[in-house]
């Protein structure tokens, strides 16, 4: 499975180009920019290193390099950095025809280093800085442990993206697995919401979160969407409608879905009545917020299979709902199942 | 459609600029009524409404619209907003009424998504 292509941001298109970053920026970052913060140079870096000594003629050196394709070596003397040295300095020696000369005579004496521990960010912006190709890097003791290249950066984002990308493949399959990979004789798995009575800013967010349970168990995004309108509908009756709130409860099972909405009053008089479209008795506020249309219990009868009402007044009312999966779309065949569904809950 | 083209065409104000922008309208339907919504609506498409609640958000991303544009410039609730953002709900408002951004988007060519009473 491929992840769909993402579109390049903003920043990414025209670069940050020295601007501090703003909120906007922030919500810009991206998984790249953000391990570029989170991987620090030990992680990414060689820290089997080759070395040269200040007195090993360059011709040793260039030795070493060609043999390991490396394009530079650090230079240490008793286990202290004193230099570097890069191909373009043993084209410095050749063109003098120096081969023969100690490394010490042509190295890079001021070195630049990079600290373990710090970011690779710090890495990256050194390295744009100081034009340079290869750092050194040192520990808290300033004793050398290591270097780094670009290439090290590159290569170390790559393999930290690849590792998100599997541990995100791995979560999806366990959960769109779930039903195979557990055994028992009948498998259901509850998600369970409590609403709160004319809590209308939290209104539909039981709905989205049970959405997004169903997408990530593998759930048809038809039949996803059938359910989703349905507990909305029954989420937003119970926010307006029941005295104390009430409980939404969504069970999956491998073969069908059921829904029910239960409260503890005031109880609907009539039930034969509230699914007539049109009818409503919802207050004028609620009118004004695009609902109590009588539209409510049609289109929840409309997303399922089966709508069941049972109320009395005084007591509460329970709406239980159904949608049958006609195969395997929540991840798992039916063999076996041959049980009607009951009406137990 | 694009719905950067759709905003060019009701001259709209995106709300939320962070969310992504960059992506594709296949049709829209006008409603105040949020289960007239949820009864008619397709995927894919754009609401057009007065209503500026959370509930607007909500119900868009139940019945998977792809952006909102609020009618007659309102500003939606600082709810509405957040919700919008954190769900990466594009939320536009227009300053034009709701029979000229119907009018404006058809004659575009961006389809009615909703359906007749007679089939659904």
């Amino acid at each position: 499975m491929c992840p769909p292509a993402r579109t390049p941001t903003e920043q990414e298109i025209h670069g940050r180009q020295g601007r501090t970053i703003t909120d906007h920026d922030a919500h810009e970052i991206n998984r790249v920019e953000e391990l570029s913060y989170d991987l620090k140079v030990r992680d990414v870096m060689t820290a089997a290193l080759k070395t040269a000594s200040p007195d090993m003629p360059l011709s040793r050196v260039l030795e070493i390099l060609r043999l390991n394709r490396i394009s530079g070596l650090l230079v240490v003397e008793n286990e202290q950095l004193v230099g570097v040295l890069s191909l373009e300095d043993i084209v410095r020696a050749l063109q003098k025809n120096e081969l023969t000369a100690p490394t010490s005579r042509y190295m890079t004496r001021d070195v630049v280093t990079v600290a373990s521990y710090d970011s690779i960010v710090k890495a990256i912006s050194t390295f744009t800085e100081k034009q340079l190709g290869r750092l050194p890097v040192i520990d808290e003791n300033h004793n050398l442990v290591g270097m780094i290249t670009k290439g090290d950066i590159t290569r170390g984002i790559l393999v930290a993206l690849q590792k998100d990308y599997k541990t995100e493949e791995v979560r999806r399959y366990r959960a769109s697995h779930l039903f195979e990979d557990i055994i028992s004789e009948r498998t259901t798995l509850v998600l369970r919401y409590t609403i709160k009575a004319g809590d209308f800013t939290q209104g539909g967010k039981a709905s989205s979160y049970i959405k997004r349970a169903l997408l990530r168990l593998g759930a048809d995004p038809q039949i996803t969407r059938r359910c989703c309108i349905a507990v909305y509908e029954a989420e937003m009756n119970l926010i307006i409608h029941s005295t104390n709130g009430g409980i939404l409860k969504l069970e999956v099972e491998p073969h069908r879905i059921s829904m029910s909405a239960t409260d503890e009053g005031p109880g609907i008089p009539d039930t034969e009545q509230v699914f007539e479209p049109g009818y409503s008795t919802a207050t004028e506020q609620v009118r004004e917020m695009g609902f109590g249309a009588g539209m409510g219990l049609v289109n929840m009868k409309r997303c399922v299979d089966e709508i069941k009402l049972e109320s009395t007044v005084g007591k509460g009312s329970r709406l239980v709902m159904r949608i049958f999966i006609p195969n395997q779309t929540v991840g798992v065949s039916r063999d076996g199942q041959t049980d009607e569904p009951s009406t137990d809950h | 459609m694009h719905l950067k083209d759709i905003i060019q065409l009701v001259d709209g104000t995106p709300l939320n600029p962070q969310v992504d922008m960059n992506i594709k309208i296949r049709g829209g339907i006008g409603a105040d009524l949020m289960s007239d919504v949820l009864a008619s609506s397709q995927p894919k498409a754009v609401l057009l409404t007065g209503l500026t609640n959370p509930q607007v958000v909500r119900t868009a991303q139940i019945a998977e619209f792809r952006a909102i544009i609020l009618v007659r410039g309102k500003q939606p609730q600082a709810e509405t907003l957040a919700i919008a953002t954190q769900e990466n709900m594009p939320l536009i408002s227009s300053p034009f009424g709701m029979f000229e951004l119907c009018g404006r988007l058809r004659q575009a060519g961006l389809p009615s998504f909703e359906s007749n009473v007679s089939s659904s």
